[in-house]
């Protein structure tokens, strides 16, 4: 009746590799709340928000201790923020902001992701709203992550919201430069973003997405990196096979989880999401396992087919262990978040342009980098238009969450703290891009997205 | 409802003595037994039955976490499916 060797493998799993459940994110509809009065409008968004996720703290705390498994966060999102507050007519959109941040701070969720806009074939007056109360909205509040998705494979990009990202980026640095920029780590640029992604600060509710859902993102770079050490010098055949076993196993906790929070919260399960999201927390690093597969520093040449071999079978894993899998599903590289990164950023062997060919072949794109405080907007803007090409024409999502770190250049640290971690500011190139960006319009959708 | 509890720890006399005389105190049967001994160290994994068992979850976590502690051992319990999940196809 009892496997021993299993139930050992599973707690130490737990105890000593990092395995966790990376967060339970229940996701809220809020267009039911939109009313033309503003004040209203927010205080509709207060009270369902409250009354949906009010206990869905205590309920991950019990599953928690039933399981023995630690869930790391418990946040919520929401519908696009531009949606939801269109009908108020007003240009400021920072008391959405604030009544997000009122209510994630009243169910005690420690992020609440949603003040969003879908901008990727042009702008709506609310989106445009939403936009520029973006880099006030987050200096004001502690919680609430933004994020704007300005292309997909079948619009194309609209480089005045890339160019109009890159300005914003700079104010919202600017705004929160006495916290290290903290504004621009709540932030995400996305082309092809997704309706149900569980992680911040990306994650929002898709309009296609049902009244409340629960989405799971679980977490196991640990759990892998101690699998493949026990098969060092194996055939990437032998590698890619151990990585989807042990992604399998990783993932099937992500399941359970799901199903119990579903039952418990009486809300229907979404997805789960089967990333390996690192932390800054030795042994729980992704950059560790490429390194692991015979790099000798991440960042080196290899270093992207290490990642493509990694994302895919980790897809491939956890498919099997879970009925709904979505979300962004793959490797994260985000530089600030992952110990390994930081070294290897820090020694000089990872660069950005390496990263930006990482994100072909892995889930995020450009995450948590610090650049010199004196980029201009135009620089930022272009590292948004090159990661929105490769989501584009390679039909997957990218997202860029830079931080320009007012005040420091390359050499000096950035510490945001917690999950978050620090990042050693990388160099951008100095060649301007500044005509390239100030011609505006729309990069046609390419010809692959004729699939009719 | 069926959960796993584990006892690791430095071998010592008494140790499955007081496990299950705790468990049976609080109407806990156990279905199944697992014991062995390393060098020193000691590993002990029991299937229980919680049916009939008045306490909460939580509550019995923190007795037998108590325990443990008192002995200087690591006791947890968790429920079972969390291992038929992770190893089960």
């Amino acid at each position: 009746m009892l496997n021993r060797h299993d139930i050992l493998q599973t707690i130490e799993m737990i105890d000593r590799q990092h395995l966790d459940i990376r967060t339970i994110t229940l996701g809220i509809s809020l267009l039911d709340c939109a009313h033309p009065d503003t004040a209203t409008c927010c205080r509709r968004i207060f009270e369902k928000i409250s009354e949906k996720a009010g206990t869905l703290v205590e309920t991950g705390q019990a599953i928690e201790a039933e399981f023995g498994i630690p869930i790391v966060n418990k946040r919520v999102s929401v519908t696009p923020i531009a949606l939801v507050a269109a009908a108020c007519g007003t240009a400021d959109y920072t008391p959405f902001a604030l009544a997000l941040d009122k209510a994630a701070k009243e169910v005690g969720v420690n992020f609440i992701g949603g003040f969003s806009a879908l901008v990727h074939k042009g702008f709506t007056a609310s989106d445009r709203a939403l936009l520029s109360s973006i880099p006030q909205a987050l200096a004001e509040t502690e919680r609430v992550c933004a994020s704007v998705n300005v292309a997909t494979t079948r619009a194309g990009i609209n480089m005045d919201a890339v160019a109009q990202m890159g300005g914003l980026i700079r104010h919202a640095a600017e705004l929160t430069a006495s916290a290290g920029s903290m504004a621009c780590a709540k932030l995400v640029v996305f082309a092809n973003a997704v309706e149900d992604n569980p992680f911040m600060a990306g994650a929002f509710h898709g309009v296609g997405e049902a009244e409340c859902v629960i989405n799971v993102g679980v977490s196991g770079p640990g759990v892998i990196h101690s699998a493949l050490k026990a098969v060092p010098g194996a055939p990437f055949d032998v590698v890619a096979e151990t990585i989807k076993k042990t992604a399998f196993h990783v993932t099937r906790m992500g399941q359970l989880v799901a199903q119990e929070a579903s039952k418990r919260l009486g809300v229907p399960f979404g997805v789960v999401d089967l990333s390996l999201a690192p932390t800054p927390a030795i042994g729980d690093s992704v950059a560790r396992i490429l390194e692991e597969m015979g790099l000798e520093a991440c960042g080196t040449h290899g270093t992207t087919a290490a990642l493509a071999l990694l994302n895919d079978a980790v897809k491939k894993g956890g498919v099997m262990a879970s009925s709904h899998v979505g979300g962004l599903s793959g490797a994260f590289i985000p530089v600030s978040e992952d110990e390994g990164m930081i070294a290897a950023a820090r020694s000089g062997a990872l660069t950005l342009d390496k990263l930006e060919a990482m994100t072909c072949v892995c889930s995020v794109g450009l995450d948590m980098i610090a650049v010199p405080g004196d980029t201009p907007a135009e620089t930022i803007s272009a590292i948004i238009a090159d990661e929105a090409a490769i989501g584009v024409v390679n039909n997957k999502t990218t997202a860029v969450r830079i931080i320009p770190a007012i005040g420091k250049t390359v050499g000096d640290t950035v510490a945001f703290g917690g999950l978050l971690g620090s990042a050693p500011v990388m160099p951008v190139h100095a060649p301007e891009s500044t005509a390239f960006i100030r011609r505006g319009g729309r990069i046609p959708a390419p010809m692959h997205s004729l699939r009719n | 409802m069926r959960a796993i509890v584990t006892v690791i720890g430095k071998d010592q006399v008494g140790i499955i003595a007081d496990v299950c005389t705790a468990l049976s105190n609080v109407s806990v049967n156990i279905l199944d037994i697992s014991q062995t001994i390393l060098q020193e160290y000691f590993t002990m994994i029991m299937l229980a039955d919680l049916s009939a068992c008045p306490l909460a979850f939580s509550e019995l976590g923190d007795q037998l976490s108590a325990l443990g502690k008192k002995r200087g051992l690591d006791i947890r319990i968790q429920r079972e499916d969390i291992f038929d999940a992770m190893h089960r196809i």
